[in-house]
């Protein structure tokens, strides 16, 4: 009867284990990370973008992309959607008869695609080898071709379709944007945002950045007002037009606990292919899961403990007879 | 030592070349070419993988899939060392075995798919790791038990090679080692469900839920069990054995037993997170729900009753659909489930099933091979040598 005790004892002793450890993970819970203070980014608006993809060609020029061809005389680089290769990228939206810009209804607008810089990114969270980092400072999403082992859990992760792999080559890497920080000590910025005639894309501190959507989107349409270009707090470079017709939303505010691109538009954002997050992080709950479980490895010791205990009495006897019987 | 009346193992004998390991040879040949194209000329030249779907079945069949049916050993071991039910040893080295292929093979495939394979050694570099990565957990586990099972399996080596004194050294430890192969797949397949999770919305609500870690790890020690029938049959069928059904009949309500704990969870989970509508909206994923659920309920009914735990055929069809189950809650949550955006479509190409059907026939062989030259299987009084 000594091993039913035993196998008791192990077996409160694991239960015990278990019970302390789901009690403590409220405890534990990992909050949604917010911006970093001084965290950088891009205000996107739809509404003065005018669709010329300066920006699309600037990013393929400052991170030294190859073209990618859609159109059979393979003249001009023109890729569908971001990619390996393409980090940045303006999408149409269309409807009826594309009369009015900015209008869901027979009207036309457009949209940037690229690295939204997550406060709290799911594919630094996914990343099991470092390769992808998020700045402590400037909030930058980076990637590390020479720690990324390849597994692409990164791009299976990210909710916005960004990081992405470069399946034709036998050496592919993640690509995605990285806010241009290796421009940064050239006095440079991010390169869509420098060539923008429009201000579109705007660069500075993401805290700034949301100051001026929020201005914006108080704007009275069709009013003229200031809008500045290029870097925001950099020299003026700021032009009057009548302010567009805004939503009532700077996505990305508080989306995934909020990114570091901000973006205005006047068609919904589901329309024009941003998704409809919630304010907690992915990576939040995935990371609470996994410290509760392997937080300090106090749950497996604890399982490991109970299960050498329960082993110890169970299986001596029974190797020894068969290694008599066996030889 | 009343645990020990049933017969050593012992080699099965017989040739090595026949029809299934001629055809297992041609299959891992055919494999060997498609990773030769993959390694010069990238994943895209063999693989339907895109942006949109990153994973497919080399990540969800051959890993997922591969390593949740290679479970057969964590759970008999189980059965036999922690809840001390001797009586089952017998089935402990064949379950092993067939563990040890599932996940060598799942391991080394994993490489496979790798984009930049050759940097892999930082997922055990201290400069590197990432504590917060569900994938760091999963994959550093994962090793250490493909080193742990090697360990549990050497008695099988050491005893052909007549090395009986580094077999009882090793067995005085084997208590741990054994406590190890109970921990770690514990751990290892409760987080190839947490992998999910930081996914978010892009997993459909039926297959979207914190609890993925007690779903996989239920789940995983279901289909053990039920592979073991498996295994246990396709064995005997082949090898002219008797069925092991004095032991098959007990196990399989074991089985049933975690399968009704599993279901209570999976059916609560549904139901109370409000998904549950979902399941009837037309969809190709209501109808991969109901069918996956369908796989996990018709055993219940199947072999509930005591009597038909007795019949082997129906021993067999249930274990076979509890694999399916399994196998469809994996691939339900990683890609029919899956969806990031308009505009992506994933079907494997004939160059990854090639790949994949590779893989499991290096496991038969690998399996026919061993249990015919060393002792794995329990000895029989009249051998069928053919």
């Amino acid at each position: 009867m000594g091993t039913r005790r035993d196998f008791l004892k192990g077996f409160l002793a694991s239960g015990a284990a278990a019970t302390a450890g789901v009690v403590a993970s409220p405890v534990l819970a990992r909050e949604t990370r917010q911006r970093p203070p001084e965290g950088l980014g891009l205000l996107y608006d739809a509404t003065l973008c005018v669709g010329c993809k300066a920006c699309v060609a600037a990013c393929k020029q400052a991170n030294n992309n190859p073209a990618e061809f859609s159109t059979t005389d393979h003249l001009w680089d023109t890729p569908l959607d971001t990619s390996g290769y393409t980090f940045n990228i303006i999408k149409m939206y269309r409807n009826g008869t594309m009369d009015v810009k900015d209008q869901e209804t027979n009207g036309y607008a457009f949209m940037k695609t690229s690295c939204m810089h997550c406060a709290d990114p799911s594919c630094v969270s996914a990343c099991p080898v470092s390769a992808m980092t998020k700045d402590p400072v400037t909030g930058v999403v980076g990637y590390n071709a020479d720690k990324c082992i390849g597994c692409r859990y990164c791009v299976a992760a990210c909710p916005f379709g960004i990081p992405k792999y470069q399946y034709d080559s036998p050496t592919g890497r993640i690509g995605k944007c990285e806010l241009c920080r290796h421009r940064y000590k050239d006095g440079h910025y991010s390169a869509c945002a420098e060539v923008c005639p429009t201000g579109a894309t705007l660069y500075g501190k993401t805290s700034d950045l949301l100051v001026e959507a929020k201005r914006r989107i108080a704007l009275k349409p069709g009013v003229p007002a200031k809008f500045p270009r290029g870097k925001l707090g950099g020299p003026d470079q700021s032009y009057e037009t009548p302010a567009g017709k805004y939503l009532q939303h700077v996505y990305g505010e508080k989306e995934y606990g909020g990114t570091q691109v901000l973006k205005l538009s006047g068609v919904s954002f589901a329309k024009v292919g941003m998704p409809d997050l919630p304010p907690d992080a992915a990576a939040a709950m995935s990371e609470t899961i996994q410290h509760a479980l392997y937080g300090n490895l106090i749950m497996p010791f604890a399982v490991l403990g109970a299960m050498t205990y329960v082993a110890k009495r169970n299986v001596k006897p029974d190797d020894e007879s068969s290694d008599k019987e066996g030889s | 030592m009343a645990n020990n009346q049933h017969a050593a193992p012992a080699p099965v004998g017989g040739s090595l070349v026949n029809a299934v390991t001629l055809s297992c040879g041609v299959l891992i040949a055919l494999m060997v070419a498609v990773l030769a194209v993959r390694f010069l000329f990238g994943l895209g030249a063999v693989t339907g993988l895109n942006d949109g779907y990153p994973w497919g079945i080399w990540v969800v069949v051959d890993v997922m899939i591969g390593s949740a049916f290679a479970c057969g050993g964590f759970s008999v071991a189980m059965l036999v060392y922690i809840f001390n039910k001797g009586e089952y040893h017998p089935l402990v080295r064949p379950a092993l075995l067939a563990s040890l292929f599932g996940y060598t093979l799942a391991g080394a495939g994993v490489i496979f798919d790798l984009g930049r394979w050759w940097n892999v050694w930082n997922m055990f570099w201290p400069g590197s790791i990432n504590l917060n990565s569900v994938m760091f957990e999963v994959a550093v586990c994962i090793s250490l038990y493909i080193v742990v099972m090697w360990i549990e399996f050497s008695p099988t080596f050491l005893e052909q090679m007549g090395r009986h004194d580094t077999k009882k050294k090793l067995n005085k430890a084997m208590f741990f080692i054994i406590a190890l192969g109970t921990v770690l797949p514990m751990m290892h397949q409760s987080s190839l469900g947490t992998l999910l999770v930081v996914m978010g919305v892009q997993i459909h609500p039926l297959w979207n839920t914190p609890l993925q870690p007690a779903l996989y790890l239920l789940t995983a020690i279901t289909m053990g069990y039920a592979v073991v029938l498996f295994e246990s049959c396709v064995a005997s069928s082949a090898y002219r054995r008797k069925i092991e059904m004095s032991l098959l009949t007990p196990m399989s309500k074991v089985m049933l037993g975690f399968l009704a704990v599993y279901l209570v969870v999976r059916v609560g989970d549904v139901v109370v997170r409000g998904a549950l509508p979902k399941a009837f909206v037309p969809s190709i994923e209501a109808l991969m729900f109901w069918l996956e659920t369908a796989c996990f309920i018709a055993p219940l009914i199947l072999i509930g009753a005591e009597t038909n735990r007795r019949n082997p055929a129906k021993l067999v069809l249930a274990g076979i659909l509890l694999m399916l189950g399994g196998a469809l809650l994996r691939l339900n949550g990683f890609l029919i489930g899956y969806e990031t955006g308009d505009g992506f479509t994933y079907f494997p190409t004939l160059a990854e099933i090639l790949v994949t059907a590779g893989m499991f026939a290096i496991e038969v062989l690998g399996y026919i091979i061993i249990t015919r030259r060393f002792p794995v299987l329990p000895r029989e009084d009249v051998q069928a040598a053919h």
